[in-house]
């Protein structure tokens, strides 16, 4: 894959190479930060220096479905030991899903000086780079954020119902099974499914992995305006919502439309379908 | 019913010990170091997909291979390198249930794989993992009742 630099995107700096990353090991200024889905990879080797969140335990809220709150933020940040100056990279399993939630939750908090490391946590392992089991040795910081604020980039049910009522713009990123409706659930994720199979009316379908290579980093903005734009028909100026599942997939799709394409107004309905299909009431479309 | 595998039931009680999810992660890990991918004399790839775990997302492979004594070697292959809960998992059941009476292999539950993982283990990956066990749970079941 050509440099990040190269590739046109809208907000290039958002992203940066395994190189940069090598590179800014020890940069105090930079924390590397590891999302997984599968836990058992960050103990059993990591970028050296990167520290862990994970998206069950660091970033949800143990009984409510709803993410940590400002003084959880402010704990977490503490613990992996960043400012408000410090720039995190995220990085992780599965084409960086994971880190693009990471990323996007650390900005409900206004933490913008967040990146993504192209191709994720296996770009890094098959280029050879070096993993340790080391955990970092970090000095707790003290961290004043603001409220987390839910009104910019996420979406919630009502604002989705009237979105769809003015004609606004859906990206579902699901499989095309589960958007059809043959299916309830994706597939290995059957108790993450829905009692109504579907999709919220005025959606496209896109599936999130179209807009990664095969090797976990994205395409070119020429290839996904080729998709977004020109395939789908998406207008980066009106406002967009994305979803998927449970928003981790959508995060993604969030991730390209806002920093790779530039769109100006994307939000992630991460309620997403185990919502909207277990909701009473709820138009679909199948 | 009957028992289970001894191997499993010492890895049972073993977990049944734990309570932080560190110590957990620790021993799973270590548990991964020791698994071994299918030898070329049993298997080499591209693997025969009759042998893929479906639903397992780490592309997981199981092979069993009767034994004169009735019972069965299993082997295994993971082919996402970063699939180690599925790595762990194939070195606790090629302990566990090659060389174990069938009716022991077939009386394993899929839910054992809570009690390895936690209950806090993502939807996906205890699918995956459950699938894993019921491949071996499948091959042990299909000789008995072909006797």
């Amino acid at each position: 894959m050509s440099d990040i630099s190269s590739r046109g995107y809208a907000n290039a700096d958002k992203l940066v190479s395994t190189a940069w990353v090598a590179q800014h090991l020890n940069d105090s200024d930079v924390r590397i930060i590891e999302s997984n889905e599968d836990p058992l990879l960050y103990p059993s080797g990591h970028i050296p220096g990167a520290v862990e969140v994970d998206w069950v335990k660091d970033l949800n809220d143990p009984l409510r479905r709803d993410y940590l709150g400002r003084a959880g933020f402010e704990a977490l940040a503490s613990r992996i030991g960043i400012t408000p100056e410090t720039t995190v990279v995220f990085y992780g399993d599965k084409s960086n899903w994971w880190a693009t939630y990471a990323l996007w939750v650390f900005e409900l908090f206004n933490h913008k000086k967040a990146k993504i490391m192209d191709g994720g946590r296996l770009k890094w392992v098959e280029e050879g780079r070096e993993l340790t089991r080391e955990k970092p040795s970090v000095s707790p910081t003290t961290y004043s954020a603001p409220e987390r604020d839910d009104s910019q980039i996420r979406a919630f049910r009502d604002g989705v119902l009237q979105h769809i009522g003015e004609g606004g713009q859906l990206v579902d990123v699901r499989s095309p099974a589960e958007f059809s409706g043959e299916k309830l659930h994706m597939e290995g994720y059957p108790q993450e499914g829905a009692v109504r199979g579907g999709h919220i009316p005025g959606a496209s379908s896109c599936p999130w992995s179209r807009a990664a290579n095969e090797d976990g980093t994205f395409k070119s903005a020429a290839d996904l305006r080729a998709i977004y734009q020109e395939e789908l028909g998406l207008d980066p100026g009106a406002p967009t919502i994305a979803y998927c599942r449970i928003g981790e997939r959508s995060s993604h799709t969030w991730f390209v439309l806002t920093n790779l394409l530039g769109f100006g107004d994307v939000r992630n309905y991460d309620g997403s379908w185990t919502e909207w299909g277990n909701s009473v009431g709820l138009p679909i479309e199948k | 019913m009957a028992e289970l595998p001894p191997k499993l039931r010492e890895y049972l009680d073993d977990f049944g010990f734990i309570s932080s999810r560190e110590e957990r992660i620790d021993y799973l890990i270590d548990i991964s170091d020791e698994f071994k991918a299918v030898p070329a004399s049993i298997a080499t790839q591209p693997y025969d997909e009759a042998h893929r775990v479906i639903g397992c997302e780490s592309e997981a492979f199981v092979w069993a291979i009767d034994r004169p004594d009735g019972t069965l070697d299993f082997y295994f292959d993971v082919l996402n390198p970063q699939g180690l809960s599925a790595m762990a998992l194939s070195a606790i059941l090629d302990q566990a249930c090659s060389g174990a009476p069938l009716d022991q292999v077939a009386a394993v539950n899929g839910e054992v794989v809570f009690t390895f993982f936690g209950r806090d283990i993502s939807m996906g990956k205890g699918r995956g993992l459950t699938e894993l066990i019921n491949a071996v749970v499948y091959q042990a079941k299909r000789r008995l009742h072909s006797g």
